[in-house]
């Protein structure tokens, strides 16, 4: 049975199951999102591709944010092939803790995606396979993408700086 | 008058210096690397194709740095891709050129001030001989400075040493 859900009947189903995970919610934005909590991402996802009425069997993209106030976050813009719908999911953590839960076992394109995130924004995906840089070199010092970033003077005698 | 004149009027015979064989053999075929980095690449291949035709002036591309004499950096170089172009450049046999291409490889070009990635000119790993302006510069302008090359390869000379 194919049907698309709205952003509602999701956001009530995974309410009714994971409770207090489920932060905030904001569903008449352009792309309605879900707040979810960093330490049931996976959890949360595995249910949300497994389950036969939402089966969001597509991962769009995987995205950082860095929200300059000392949270950095991540976005998940998910997709389903089979009902035709989409929603946004979001996470956040802090600069201290930095570590996230990895979804690459639910949709192996979250591997590099993640290790994109972790290249440009330093947070830490756990249970990632292979969490390494992935465009920077391996000895590079710093995240780029965060709103604090300082360029590193010299890199193997090259200056950086113009 | 001399006697070269009345020996080989009639022969087919040139006379010239050592040096102007060379550089002239030198100049008329500078085999080219093929280095495209970006959309500069896009450019020097449309000088590579028939409305431009960069072999008439004896430029053949090549893949390896074994068997050519002038690099051309065409396009933004990273950090990442520098040591790689300073080895290749390394592998290159003497007398090697340079000609950087685009505004990105000269200094940096639009990645000036916040390009984290980007190397603000390809002259701070390898010596360059022309630059081109332009981003990317048209194919004109890529023939421009590759005779600009030949004209200083021409003013070479064995005992001199090169700048």
């Amino acid at each position: 049975m194919k049907k698309a859900m709205t952003p509602q009947e999701i956001q009530d189903i995974l309410k009714t199951k994971f409770g207090d995970a489920i932060i905030e919610a904001k569903l008449d934005a352009p792309q309605p999102w879900i707040r979810i909590a960093p330490d049931k991402t996976k959890e949360i996802c595995f249910f949300l591709r497994d389950t036969d009425t939402i089966q969001f069997d597509y991962l769009s993209c995987l995205s950082g944010m860095d929200y300059n106030n000392g949270t950095l976050g991540v976005v998940y813009h998910l997709a389903s092939m089979v009902h035709r719908h989409k929603i946004v999911l979001k996470t956040q953590c802090t600069k201290e803790t930095l570590h996230i839960q990895s979804v690459s076992a639910v949709w192996g394109t979250a591997n590099w995606h993640e290790r994109e995130a972790f290249d440009l924004y330093g947070i830490v995906f756990d249970e990632h396979p292979d969490l390494r840089r992935l465009l920077l070199p391996d000895d590079w010092e710093g995240h780029p993408l965060r709103k604090d970033y300082k360029v590193q003077e010299f890199y193997h005698g090259m200056k950086v700086p113009y | 008058m001399g006697l070269l004149d009345q020996k080989f009027e009639n022969s087919n015979v040139f006379v010239t210096s050592l040096d102007g064989l060379l550089n002239w053999a030198r100049l008329s075929s500078l085999w080219q690397m093929q280095f495209g980095l970006a959309c500069c690449a896009i450019e020097m291949m449309a000088a590579s194709a028939s409305n431009f035709d960069i072999m008439r002036f004896g430029v053949i591309p090549r893949a390896t740095p074994r068997q050519v004499d002038v690099m051309f950096v065409a396009g933004t170089v990273t950090i990442k891709m520098a040591s790689r172009i300073k080895r290749l450049y390394d592998q290159m046999s003497e007398p090697r050129y340079v000609i950087s291409m685009g505004s990105c490889s000269n200094c940096g070009g639009p990645y000036w001030e916040h390009g984290y990635h980007v190397l603000k000119g390809v002259d701070r790993v390898i010596p360059v001989d022309v630059y081109i302006p332009g981003c990317p510069p048209r194919p004109e302008a890529l023939l421009e400075g590759i005779m600009k090359l030949q004209e200083k390869v021409r003013a070479e000379s064995m005992v001199k040493k090169r700048a």
